[in-house]
């Protein structure tokens, strides 16, 4: 018992913080604190991070500014103004414009839509296959589990870029191609990691308590391995959400995403970077849309982090 | 001459996020050379924050804030990292609890060993794998040449302690700090390993520092014991001195909560109420003072120093309990006088038949040894549990013990429904459990349940308790919201928490209230019969007598019966009234308790109850070569015949023969051996259960 050094880990520290173990001592101390539910001392440890309090900030921020923003500031990002081609930033265009006349700062706002749009919705399907296909193969174990993961294997195998690039000769990649380009890869790493939660969830005591108690499967998988696995799933989805992001700036970037005259915050860094070794320094065409991939990203990662340990009940205050 | 060793009002904190824990608090003691210093407590009372202080091993966010550390009077621990190195391993050794986690499992032993030597000492590489032979050899290694290319996990957990001990010595330390190194081991081994500490430190004029929460371990082991007790030193002396006259109340209660003594006497346990202070808010005045029997109002505001009648005896307490003391008001001065004996000596046998709640007929059980990951071929079977047979009355409490992978817990666990049996006969109030099936057997499920070991894997952590407590009656159906309530309350009341306990979490309660709530959760569905699976060993002393005795209080209360799972003697006679020995899956001895353990039939029983640390100096030293040799063989090929005549010290041809059959030696009392301990009776009216049919079919585990 005594290995663990104490205060390395909360879990130990138990013993030591109710000081008695008389029925009076602790009625004492539960008289102290008020009982709160799980999703509020979940937000008491997600605030104690500021980081991520400061990334939730951002996202907010980066949100109007992509959805509200282009309401108030109008700009044409349809009809291509060849007269404005490359002007610096000025009053009139404070991020200046790139070679076809566009704004920039208009288009940051629509390209964030896609972006955001895109990463959310690639993430949330992506999620959702993967959590319910691994959380079957899991449950069910055995050869089926194998067979099935098997499965998952064969798809990780297979060249991805390759097929992406064969896609967007094909179709005509919009944002609706794009979500489902980047879902059909991203899902198979969800699958493994909620399959391996599953796995350790079946054979978790609470579980099997609930065989000796008479209780059905349904409702072990319904009251105790689900709400169990529900903090990785969130997390998940959260970095699935920056991942999706940077893998359609990637895409944008190598002219396979969404096509002109939509366009994302990669496909913006890509054209940017055909004026960046031309002698002027164009500074506006990359900086902008570089950093706000790289803000958005971080934001979504740190978040995902004060999640997880939002989700562990040990670390909660008591 | 200078000790070897020493610390004089060491002080070492830990910054949390929020606090401080104050984990060494001003604790002096010193290390003779060629001596053992045993230091004893309950966990989080900052043992083995000394022993890393000394090492400067700390966990993140630990330092020493104070104090000194001289080792051959020079101070050590104001060195830097790179001096510390130095010592580390070559000073100074160190075995930690688990060697599992302790040795690097993608190197040979051989390599790690050689490790150390090389980075202390100016060796070749050829060298340095001599001296790896050299060591392995001295701690007792077989064929220690040839092992020296195998990996970890090639090696049992006594052979792997055995590694890291190995590892230890490599450079000659002047002190070895050993870390609880017989916790994760079964009783047997940790004989074995903690003799070769004795040993080696007779040899090799070594100071050992034996850091651990088991009496029975310093007892035999220790020259002299330092007490420890919320960061503090409580107690310091000589062992003899401490066991025959501990001074410190807390001492005092450590002694009495065992339950070896308890046992003998049949009393109740004594229980030190409530928990160990916590350390970042440390109480003013004496800590041990909120549960302390003989606290009076100076102890609530006065820190007692650390003093005594003599330099060799120190206790830091103002009412010091004494030899005059106890004589008048001894342990059950402040309890209430012994209770109804729980072990009364049965008249009747706990053979299988109508008498008894629970019989278990030829239970077998093997588990299929499989290979590949997708078409999981069959290569082998393991053998978990061949053959047993036995009853447990109704209203008492029938022990399994035996070491880890003996079968006792699948057993438990097939009784309850978690495994399914490869045949034999569950009879359950006279009915066969197998038979019933469907909506009977749901409700058949009421009656018998079973109670975890680790009370915190067993709680779901998203489920406040009392949700907890109300999913049985949920799950089963059985009355409405209000009435679930009420009896939720209740039984919140009969273990002993709060109403108000039902809002909260499992992770807000302490080990001890956790395992109370995990026992309420199994009397929710008013069973007969409760399955204990290990229910205390993961508990302290102080915290592990007041659930025995809770046990009890409910079992009168109640009118429960317990199969009672564990691998400690000592907590199974106190509990039991009729015990059964197991081994590699068979059952070699049962009968009543006082019998099994006082007069053992088979050699087994025998060495278990020798290798138990018991909590008395003089009679740990007397046992001196005794207990079990060697190591548990795999049940996946079990030898043939008596399956322990590999470690049997009487064994002969026959026993590798023939399988020995459950013969009667008394009233009740059966063992399966050849060369019994004690003359069997030959004509004794008690049936021995018809074993012989079972044999067959008992072994189908060994691979042609």
């Amino acid at each position: 018992m005594a290995v663990i050094p104490p205060g390395a880990d909360p879990g130990h520290m138990d013993t030591a913080v109710i000081p008695a173990e008389t029925p009076e001592a602790i009625e004492a101390a539960i008289a102290a604190s008020k009982p709160r539910g799980l999703l509020r001392r979940g937000w008491e440890v997600f605030a104690e991070n500021k980081l991520a309090l400061a990334s939730l900030g951002m996202l907010v921020f980066i949100l109007l500014f992509c959805f509200i923003g282009p309401l108030i500031y109008h700009t044409d990002q349809v009809h291509t103004n060849l007269s404005q081609s490359l002007c610096p930033p000025s009053a009139a265009h404070p991020l200046g414009c790139d070679n076809l006349g566009y704004d920039q700062l208009g288009r940051l706002m629509v390209g964030g839509q896609t972006s955001l749009e895109v990463g959310f919705a690639a993430a949330i399907v992506a999620v959702l296959i993967g959590t319910l296909y691994g959380a079957f193969s899991g449950f069910i174990g055995g050869p089926v589990d194998s067979f099935l993961m098997r499965i998952v294997d064969a798809g990780l195998s297979i060249p991805y870029l390759m097929v992406v690039i064969i896609l967007s000769v094909v179709f005509h990649p919009d944002k609706l191609i794009m979500i489902f380009v980047i879902a059909v890869f991203y899902w198979l790493g969800v699958a493994r990691l909620v399959r391996g939660e599953t796995l350790s969830l079946r054979t978790r005591e609470y579980v099997q308590a609930v065989r000796v108690m008479g209780g059905g499967r349904s409702r072990a998988v319904v009251r105790h391995i689900v709400p169990n696995a529900i903090g990785t799933i969130i997390v998940q989805t959260t970095f699935a959400i920056a991942d999706s992001i940077l893998i359609l700036a990637g895409l944008g970037f190598l002219g396979l995403g969404v096509q002109a005259p939509a366009t994302d915050w990669g496909d913006m860094l890509s054209g940017g970077l055909t004026f960046l070794q031309s002698g002027t320094n164009y500074w506006w065409l990359i900086y902008p849309a570089g950093l706000a991939i790289i803000l958005t990203c971080i934001a979504f990662n740190f978040i995902g982090d004060a999640l997880r340990d939002a989700f562990e009940t040990r670390l909660q205050r008591r | 001459m200078a000790p070897l060793l020493e610390i004089s009002d060491l002080r070492t904190e830990i910054k949390l996020k929020q606090a401080v824990v104050h984990a060494v608090d001003g604790v002096s003691i010193h290390v003779e050379a060629g001596e053992t210093l045993g230091i004893v407590g309950e966990s989080g009372c900052g043992k083995t924050m000394t022993a890393l202080s000394i090492m400067n091993l700390l966990p993140v966010g630990g330092h020493i804030v104070g104090g000194s550390i001289r080792l051959n009077g020079d101070e050590i621990s104001n060195l830097d990292d790179e001096a510390m190195r130095d010592i580390r391993g070559n000073e100074i050794g160190m075995i930690f609890q688990d060697p599992l986690t302790s040795l690097n499992p993608t190197m040979t032993v051989g390599r790690q060993i050689a490790e150390t030597v090389i980075l202390h000492r100016e060796v070749t590489k050829e060298q340095a794998f001599d001296r790896a032979v050299e060591v392995l050899d001295l701690v007792g290694m077989p064929k220690a040449r040839e092992r020296i290319g195998d990996y970890p996990h090639q090696f049992s957990g006594g052979m792997r302690q055995r590694v890291m001990i190995a590892m230890a010595l490599a450079c000659e330390p002047k002190l070895l700090i050993a870390d609880e190194p017989t916790t994760a081991l079964d009783v047997t081994i940790q004989k074995q390993i903690l003799e070769l500490i004795d040993d080696l430190r007779r040899r090799l004029g070594m100071s050992v520092i034996l850091v651990t929460h088991d009496l029975g371990v310093i007892a035999g082991r220790a020259d002299r014991v330092a007490v420890m007790y919320a960061g503090e030193i409580a107690e310091t002396t000589a062992t003899g001195t401490l066991f025959a006259n501990p001074r410190h109340p807390y001492t005092e209660a450590l002694f009495n909560a065992l339950p070896d003594k308890a046992a003998e006497r049949q009393e109740r346990l004594y229980s030190i109420p409530g928990a160990p202070p916590d350390l970042t808010h440390p109480p003013a005045g004496c800590r041990f003072a909120p549960r302390c029997r003989h606290v009076q109002d100076r102890c609530r505001q006065e820190e007692p120093r650390l003093l005594g009648d003599s330099p060799d005896h120190r206790f830091a307490c103002f009412y010091p309990v004494g030899e005059a003391e106890r004589k008048g008001a001894t342990v059950t001065a402040a309890e209430p006088p012994p209770a109804a004996p729980p072990a009364a000596a049965p008249a009747a046998p706990p053979v299988t038949g109508n008498g008894s709640l629970l019989s278990i007929e030829h239970l077998v059980k093997n588990f299929a040894v499989t290979k590949g990951a997708v078409l999981q071929r069959r290569v082998g079977w393991l053998s978990a549990v061949a053959d047993v047979s036995f009853g447990v009355r109704k209203g008492e409490t029938f022990g399994l013990v035996g070491e880890s992978g003996c079968g006792k817990t699948t057993i438990g666990r097939v009784i309850v429904g978690l495994d399914k049996p490869t045949s034999g006969v569950i009879n359950f109030e006279g009915k066969d459990l197998a038979k019933v099936s469907g909506r009977a057997y749901r409700r058949q499920r009421r009656k018998i349940q079973f109670m975890f070991q680790d009370s915190y894997a067993s709680l779901d952590p998203r489920m406040r308790a009392g949700a907890i407590l109300r999913e049985p009656l949920v799950a089963q159906h059985i009355g409405s919201r209000a009435e679930q309530q009420r009896r939720m309350e209740e039984m919140l009341d009969h273990v002993g928490l709060p109403r108000a306990a039902a809002e909260r979490y499992p992770h807000e309660f302490s080990g001890g209230q956790r395992q109370r709530l995990g026992f309420a959760r199994t009397l929710m569905l008013s069973p007969d019969l409760i399955v204990a699976d290990e229910p205390v060993s993961a508990l302290d002393v102080s915290i592990q007598s007041q659930m025995l005795n809770l046990m009890t209080e409910l079992q009168r209360e109640l009118s429960l019966t317990y199969l009672f799972i564990s691998h400690d003697l000592a907590v199974v006679r106190y509990l039991s009234s009729d015990i059964g020995v197991m081994y590699l899956g068979k059952l070699v001895e049962i009968g009543p308790a006082d019998k099994v353990y006082g007069t053992p039939a088979h050699p087994y029983t025998k060495g278990l109850i020798d290798s138990a640390p018991v909590a008395d100096p003089v009679a740990e030293r007397a046992k001196v070569h005794e207990g079990v040799t060697g190591e548990l063989p795999s049940a996946i090929s079990p030898p043939s015949g008596c399956r322990f005549r590999t470690r049997c010290p009487f064994a002969q041809d026959l026993c590798a023969e023939a399988e020995p059959l459950l013969r009667p030696f008394g009233p009740g009392h059966l063992a399966a051996c050849h060369f019994p301990l004690i003359t069997p009776a030959p004509e004794l009216t008690v049936a021995a259960p018809a074993v012989a049919g079972g044999i067959a079919d008992g072994e189908p585990g060994a691979p042609g």
